[in-house]
């Protein structure tokens, strides 16, 4: 909105001004974000060497600082290689695909109180939208390779992220029932509480507890992280729906996947962790602005992500399935009845 | 205002291409894709409307889920343009009669069309005052119309089962896996230490 007042004071209409800013401020949003990802990126090998006793990326920059930047442009100078037998236009496409859609999500992330870019009523549902929508790169990608391997994991994709979606949307429905809002800001301002132990009035404390699990691993199956990784089985597909992209094309494949976990991770931190709140009401934490907090959150439902990635071996196929279809969807069916009978019998005295 | 026509404007144009461009495209691959850019920008209308519940439903429904089935089916087919294009000059009159029928009916209901007075009152006011129209709907969904929602609930569950029952068959002869018995063996079941000395074999 600072912006908006600049732009005002050169002359412009209200209307202008405010397009101008906001298309200003998604810039200056979107370097953020790609700064977050490039350290990310670093934190992630960083974490795998260190499970594995190595040290990680430590040559280029201090501690190795530099390394994605490096990559950056190793990605971007290679030579893009279209293979003879592809569909060009969509092949090209899918990576753009992806990548849109992984940033267009951040758009109701609400970052702090009021920083927010569309603060819509239904933004927990533009979130399952568009992650519902990201199987299409993949899908697209591997059609368009013409290539079996890239084809198969299309294929693997579709029915992972499609099962694991109902599971999600499910996790989601608690979540908004026990807020009473779909808008994220309201979910988050749902749960404060006075008390310096702010902490105890997450949604994880309460009885969505079981929820959270269920979202931390269904989180991991949407975005085909290992364990869940059958997508990209290198002992199976080579490198799955990717395996025919090079260079800036992969790149995108790249970002999207690592801003779709954020993504989780943001959403962990507010449907059940408080969002931009500070877990202590206390003088020095709560004086820490909010975006600092709900960035640390990230940081550790990511290093929980990484740890996973580290040390749990892949599934099978059909194991996969049967957690989504047989465990999960069950589950979460009857705690939303669980959860919405609570709000009526117990927050509403039956009402 | 000037906003909410350019992007009224291009949804619909877009909207519109995309849509004539699923029946115009050769490869069927690409009219899926089509149909599914045809649906976005009917959610990009009906957030414009102020109706952004229903247009994230119809993104989350049908681009999110039935579409990716659709494209699925289409991407696996196989299908010969020559034999399908073979017949279409033989089939061409009666389809072309059909056609007609149709649209000479569109254009009576069309031309009678008259709205209802009241209506301008009903729309502008489509959702009622302190209410975003998630709520509004969840009112007429679970609380007036609970019934007929239930009913409609049991229709589909029975037509799910039906589906399932047609389609479900057990094969005889086919392994299949038991996750309970997978997971209760144990190592001492499963493997036997032998000691085989050189040059006999276990």
């Amino acid at each position: 909105m600072i912006f908006t007042h600049y732009f005002q004071t050169l002359g412009m209409s209200y209307p202008w001004a405010w397009a101008l800013s906001q298309i200003a401020s998604m810039l200056v949003f979107l370097v953020c974000l790609l700064v977050m990802v490039a350290f990310i990126l670093l934190y992630d090998r960083k974490i795998f060497a260190a499970v594995q006793m190595r040290r990680g990326p430590n040559v280029v920059g201090i501690f190795g600082l530099l390394q994605s930047f490096a990559d950056l442009g190793k990605y971007l100078i290679k030579e893009v290689i279209i293979p003879a037998g592809a569909n060009k236009v969509i092949f090209l496409l899918a990576p753009l695909v992806s990548a849109t859609l992984a940033f267009a999500a951040w758009a109701v992330i609400p970052m702090d109180q009021g920083w927010v870019f569309a603060d819509i009523n239904v933004g927990i549902l533009y979130l399952f939208a568009v992650s519902s929508l990201g199987v299409y790169g993949i899908i697209m990608a591997g059609w368009a390779s013409n290539s079996k391997y890239a084809f198969l994991s299309a294929c693997r994709a579709a029915a992972q992220m499609v099962s694991y979606e109902v599971s999600i949307g499910f996790v989601l429905v608690t979540v908004l029932l026990f807020a009473g809002s779909l808008n994220l800001s309201d979910i988050v301002r749902a749960q404060t509480a006075p008390g310096v132990l702010a902490f105890l009035h997450w949604n994880w404390c309460t009885i969505l507890f079981p929820m959270l699990p269920i979202f931390f691993v269904s989180a991991i199956a949407e975005t085909n992280r290992p364990p869940f990784d059958l997508v990209e089985a290198e002992s199976e597909l080579v490198a799955g729906y990717f395996v025919e992209y090079s260079s800036t094309p992969f790149l995108l494949f790249y970002l999207a996947e690592f801003l779709n976990i954020c993504l989780m991770s943001a959403m962990l931190a507010i449907l059940f962790f408080g969002g931009w709140q500070s877990p202590l009401d206390i003088w020095p934490l709560n004086a820490v602005p909010g975006v600092i907090w709900l960035v640390i959150k990230i940081w550790f439902f990511f290093f929980l992500f990484a740890m996973v990635r580290a040390f749990v071996p892949r599934y099978r196929y059909d194991q996969l399935m049967r957690l989504g279809w047989k465990v999960f969807l069950p589950t979460t069916l009857v705690w939303v009845l669980v959860t919405a009978a609570w709000v009526v019998y117990v927050r509403h005295g039956g009402a | 205002m000037i906003f909410q026509t350019i992007a009224f404007y291009v949804f619909s144009v877009v909207m519109l291409l995309s849509a004539f461009m699923v029946i115009a495209a050769r490869n069927p691959v690409h009219s899926v894709l089509f149909l599914i850019l045809a649906f976005f920008n009917a959610a990009g209308l009906f957030v414009l409307t102020g109706a952004e519940f229903l247009a994230m439903i119809l993104v989350v429904v049908y681009v999110g889920a039935v579409a990716v089935l659709f494209l699925f089916v289409v991407m696996m087919l196989d299908i010969d343009f020559a034999e399908l294009k073979r017949g279409a000059l033989q089939y061409l009159p009666i389809g072309g009669l059909l056609g007609l029928v149709l649209l000479a009916e569109l254009i009576t209901v069309g031309a009678v069309w008259r709205l209802s007075p009241a209506a301008s009152t009903t729309l502008s006011s489509a959702t009622p005052k302190g209410m975003s129209n998630t709520v509004a709907l969840g009112h007429i969904l679970y609380t007036d119309y609970v019934y007929y929602f239930q009913i409609a609930g049991l229709v589909l569950l029975v037509a799910m089962i039906g589906a399932i029952v047609l389609t479900l068959r057990h094969r005889p002869g086919v392994r299949r896996q038991s996750i309970s018995v997978q997971n209760a063996r144990q190592p001492d079941e499963a493997m036997a230490l032998a000691d085989p000395r050189p040059g006999e074999g276990a």
